[in-house]
């Protein structure tokens, strides 16, 4: 076994997994605080795609079309809490999925509506384009350095909001009782709709993060909202700690399994059939790793409510 | 009297537009990938297609053209439903625009079944090649193997020792590699078969790295080919290890993505925009003038699709109901190729020659394939041996 390989398959995995938190913290507050399932989350890492590509467009530059698409993300999910998910709170969680699977058909074609079906091209930008030698024999893109970067901010920043300010307090508080929380006086439209837009805001910037190594199409948020719900589940339903947490797991997993799997198999099967049998094997990875943790721990690894 | 005068005249005249009218037109359903990120490949097909019949007056062999354009997502279950309303509700008379084999298993049977005649512009399995080879079938693109036999015969030519394969883990990857390891003898490394529709190659391309081969060959049609391109340039390894691949992955729409580091690219396909011939030449002309885009490998074989069609429904002199003439009329291909030497096989598929191309910038700084030279001549497909057609 090659070092450099699993060096540089680990920090393929973190950078993975990094994207894969951003998608999941906001999905497991939704969940966890309101008690609300938003299959529409993905949608939100869509328009956020979206929006990042036109305004690179427009402005030629990847800061602005970050920021941009982050802003109007949120504003966007602020917009959609405001209007129409505030009112689902109440009601059963199959309410919730089917209405949020509408959501989903709408945003989708209404994207296409707007941006065409073609998928949209997002290139990072030139300066990051190209490799970085981290030392000789290791060259790595330098754009999912950045992404690497981008998301431990992100984390480190999400971590000390939600444990070391007051908002982060209320934010515990809904996550491991809600109904307390609300007898206690806490303003909970203010704060789900705050709550709301950063999860559509994070999202974003995934979307927008991810936009170049990707593609920038309709039904983009669908795949990978299927892993997002996968980490919140492993991770433990409203735990910020348990979604990163899962979500490294996962990337991990997903990113090592695809190459590691088929080796090994090929070391002791015909090739013919470690070919075959490698890649199928490795797609159901996570999910095998999420059926042994609801076996072990059907609370997730850190759940939320005590 | 003067209102049944009137009602006469305007009844002769229906019946008049209605003779003009009698020509019924050949309908043709042009089932394709038009959303996604493979959506460039059913575009540039059903553009190129659409060019032909508007070049030909908007017509197909004399008999005005009904094009039915429908988008199967490259999902084989939209796909067959889709196809369903096609033979069923729309009854075409023709099927063609088919861009990605898992779409063609899954619907080919029912067209077959039909009676309908599917004329492919893109994929052609080895499944309909060989033993299961049907008279309803017609190619106008190459066998799934044959750009990747020219590929492995390239390589095994320029003498690198050891590659690494990689395909999407689909009938048409395995395929693809199967026809590039017939005519490549050095040291296959690695196969690494990815998810269909994969986009980001992180770990495969680690794994490219490790395994040190002298070059790479990839079979990755569509937007997973623009993204491995784009990530192998940025993980630096295009400095080490030479990619070589099909035409399509390093066609126009590739390099206006990727850009300047694609130049100096081998890639083998059975057309480039440069052959010199004269079909060639007002096809690349009358595509750029229409679509202000150098047409790729993908447009070319719509192109063609259009001008068999035509040749075909021609020959019969527009008697599309006799389809055993029809079948004949196809088979013969009586028209000019853009590719230059065409001949369709006992199986439907072409017996043509393959290229190497390579990616160049121009004095003018336009970064487009250059044809290098002739890997195969008037070469058939490995599985015509075993189709039992006449």
């Amino acid at each position: 076994m090659d070092w450099i390989l699993l060096l540089e398959q680990t920090l393929n995995g973190l950078q993975f997994g990094l994207m894969l938190f951003l998608l999941a913290a906001g999905l497991t507050l939704v969940f966890g605080i309101m008690d609300m399932i938003n299959l529409a989350h993905g949608s939100l890492y869509m328009v956020g795609a979206y929006l990042a590509a036109t305004l690179l467009a427009y402005t030629g530059s990847f800061t602005v079309a970050v920021l941009g698409a982050l802003a109007g993300t949120a504003l966007f999910g602020a917009l959609l809490e405001v209007s129409l998910l505030r009112t689902l709170y109440q009601r059963d969680h199959l309410t919730q999925v089917l209405a949020t699977f509408a959501l989903i058909l709408i945003i989708n074609e209404g994207t296409r509506i707007i941006w065409g079906s073609q998928a949209l091209l997002l290139n990072a930008p030139d300066a990051l384009s190209g490799p970085v030698e981290l030392f000789p024999g290791l060259t790595y893109p330098a754009y999912r350095l950045l992404i690497i970067g981008v998301g431990l901010a992100v984390a480190v920043a999400l971590y000390l909001l939600v444990a070391h300010t007051r908002v982060g307090m209320l934010v515990r508080a809904g996550a491991s009782n809600r109904e307390m929380a609300l007898t206690m006086g806490v303003n909970v439209k203010r704060l789900f709709t705050a709550v709301f837009a950063t999860g559509a805001a994070l999202s974003a910037l995934a979307g927008a993060m991810l936009g170049p190594l990707l593609a920038v199409q309709v039904g983009m948020g669908e795949s990978i909202l299927i892993l997002a719900f996968v980490v919140i589940v492993i991770g433990g339903i409203g735990s910020i700690r348990g979604a990163l947490v899962g979500a490294l797991l996962v990337g991990f997993v997903d990113t090592l399994g695809r190459t590691l799997l088929p080796m090994s198999l090929r070391s002791v099967l015909p090739p013919m059939v470690a070919s075959n049998l490698g890649p199928a094997l490795a797609s159901i990875l996570i999910y095998v790793l999420m059926a042994a943790v609801l076996f072990w721990r059907p609370q997730g690894l850190f759940p939320a409510r005590g | 009297m003067r209102t049944t005068t009137r009602l006469a005249a305007f009844l002769t005249a229906a019946c008049l537009a209605g003779a003009v009218q009698a020509a019924d037109p050949v309908k043709v359903g042009f089932l394709s990938t038009l959303s996604g990120p493979s959506a460039a490949i059913g575009l540039d097909i059903r553009d190129a297609f659409e060019l032909a019949v508007k070049l030909n007056g908007g017509k197909l062999g004399g008999l005005p053209a009904q094009v039915i354009v429908a988008d199967d997502q490259m999902n084989p279950d939209v796909a067959k439903q889709l196809i369903e309303r096609l033979l069923k509700r729309d009854r075409v008379d023709i099927v063609t625009g088919i861009v990605f084999t898992n779409v063609m298993l899954a619907v080919a049977p029912a067209v077959f079944e039909s009676k309908t005649f599917l004329v492919s512009a893109n994929s052609t399995p080895a499944a309909y090649s060989g033993e299961g080879c049907s008279p309803w079938f017609f190619s106008t693109s190459w066998q799934n193997d044959g750009v990747h036999e020219a590929g492995g015969k390239f390589m095994q030519d320029s003498g690198y020792k050891s590659v690494v394969l990689v395909a999407p883990n689909y009938p048409a990857g395995k395929d693809a590699l199967t026809g590039f390891k017939r005519f490549y003898k050095g040291t296959v490394i690695d196969e690494i078969y990815t998810k269909l529709g994969q986009l980001d190659y992180a770990a495969e391309l680690a794994q490219i790295r490790a395994a040190r081969p002298d070059a790479m060959y990839v079979f990755l049609p569509g937007g997973m080919g623009v993204n491995f391109v784009k990530q192998y340039v940025a993980s630096g390894l295009n400095k080490t290890i030479p990619l070589v691949g099909p035409g399509f992955s390093a066609d126009e729409d590739l390099i206006k993505a990727v850009g300047e580091p694609m130049v100096g690219m081998y890639n083998t396909s059975h057309w480039a925009h440069d052959l010199d011939n004269a079909a060639n030449k007002r096809f690349v002309t009358e595509f750029q003038k229409a679509y202000g885009r150098l047409p790729t490998l993908y447009a070319s074989q719509g192109y063609d699709a259009a001008q068999l069609i035509d040749a075909a429904i021609r020959d019969v002199k527009g008697k599309i109901e006799d389809k055993d003439a029809l079948r004949k009329a196809l088979r013969a291909a009586n028209f000019k190729s853009v590719r230059g030497d065409f001949k369709l096989n006992v199986n439907g598929v072409p017996i043509q020659s393959y290229y190497l191309r390579r990616v160049v910038k121009e004095p003018s700084g336009r970064i487009t394939n250059k044809l290098q030279a002739t890997v195969l001549s008037a070469h058939p497909d490995a599985y015509v041996g075993a189709c039992k057609l006449k």
